[in-house]
């Protein structure tokens, strides 16, 4: 199924997990911070939180900046 | 003599609150936090992008060291919330730099929109520190909207410029009750100094540490030069004059000794 991460289309396997994701793409869970369509997921929701076509999904991460 | 900055409900011995941003090396960070004596840091919130295997910025930052996250890419009041609120999420505390940006040239504030957020996150509980042009309605404002702080520009953001918005700076220190932050536009630590001098609460700065040959030596005299002018403020700077006043005596030293 579809998903946008990060602006971009990903096909991700139907009944994933954000979790799932997350672990996916390597991420260290305790350096970003996820939001799920508009809504902020507390890591400990990530894994109840099933993938849905068309979902829409933003991980960021502290940079530098002034 | 006890002199500390308080902001929100946090006491603090530096007045010199320094960014992470443009280091040619993040690896430099640690030594440049250590030398420039700061309790307060920058950092911004992006995107993640997925190919990068970079060190995360956070690694470098010792913990006793307070995270100031910006909303730096916000362009207006919703934006600049929903930023506050993810870097609120990310575990690193409830402080806000609120930063709305809509004019790419000089990148110069958006005050209605700043007031607007500003507004919002400290009902939201937020420690809210925002940027502004320094203006003193705008500042104004910002003091009813339940800022923490006012930070008004010296000149635009990254320019090393200078004090170039000095006498408006002064007015917000004289008009407004709550703490004076110079940031932005200071270039060389006699900047930070006068700005101190002249009654700032603290200085921020990126760009003067980050673009200097040596930017840990830089972030020493910047330390250096922010107590200075904390110290002569609080001294009170003697009065100025258009002629001379002369510092020895003017009585006939030579004369008396012809007269003999």
């Amino acid at each position: 199924m579809k998903i946008i991460l990060n602006g971009k289309k990903e096909n991700v396997q139907e009944n994933i997990t954000l979790m799932d994701l997350i672990l996916s793409k390597n991420l260290n869970p305790d350096t970003i911070v996820v939001e799920y369509n508009l809504n902020i997921v507390k890591k400990e929701e990530w894994s109840n939180t099933f993938l849905k076509e068309n979902d829409s999904i933003e991980v960021l991460r502290f940079v530098g900046g002034g | 003599m006890e002199d500390k900055l308080v902001i929100g409900d946090v006491v603090l011995e530096s007045r010199l609150f320094i960014g992470t941003g443009k280091y040619s090396d993040d690896k430099m960070i640690p030594k440049i936090i250590e030398k420039s004596g700061a309790q307060v840091i920058t950092v911004a919130l992006r995107r993640m992008d997925f190919e990068d295997k970079s060190e995360n910025v956070l690694n470098y930052i010792p913990k006793n060291v307070r995270l100031l996250p910006n909303t730096s890419g916000a362009r207006n009041a919703n934006e600049a919330v929903r930023i506050a609120r993810l870097a609120r999420a990310a575990g690193c505390g409830n402080w806000i730099k609120i930063e709305v940006i809509s004019d790419n040239k000089y990148l110069l504030p958006d005050g209605y929109e700043t007031i607007k957020a500003t507004e919002i996150l400290a009902k939201e509980g937020f420690v809210v520190l925002p940027y502004i042009s320094p203006d003193l309605m705008v500042a104004k404002s910002l003091v009813d909207a339940g800022a923490a702080a006012v930070m008004p520009l010296g000149a635009p953001i990254g320019t090393n410029r200078g004090l170039k918005t000095k006498e408006l700076i002064q007015i917000l220190i004289d008009e407004i009750s709550l703490p004076v932050i110079v940031d932005a536009g200071i270039g060389k630590p006699s900047d930070a100094c006068e700005a101190m001098e002249m009654g700032a609460a603290a200085c921020l700065l990126n760009t003067a540490i980050a673009s200097a040959e040596d930017p840990v030596l830089m972030a020493e005299a910047f330390s250096h030069s922010v107590k200075a002018g904390r110290k002569a403020y609080l001294a009170g700077l003697g009065s100025v004059s258009k002629y001379a006043n002369a510092s020895s005596p003017l009585t006939g030293f030579l004369d008396s000794i012809e007269n003999c």
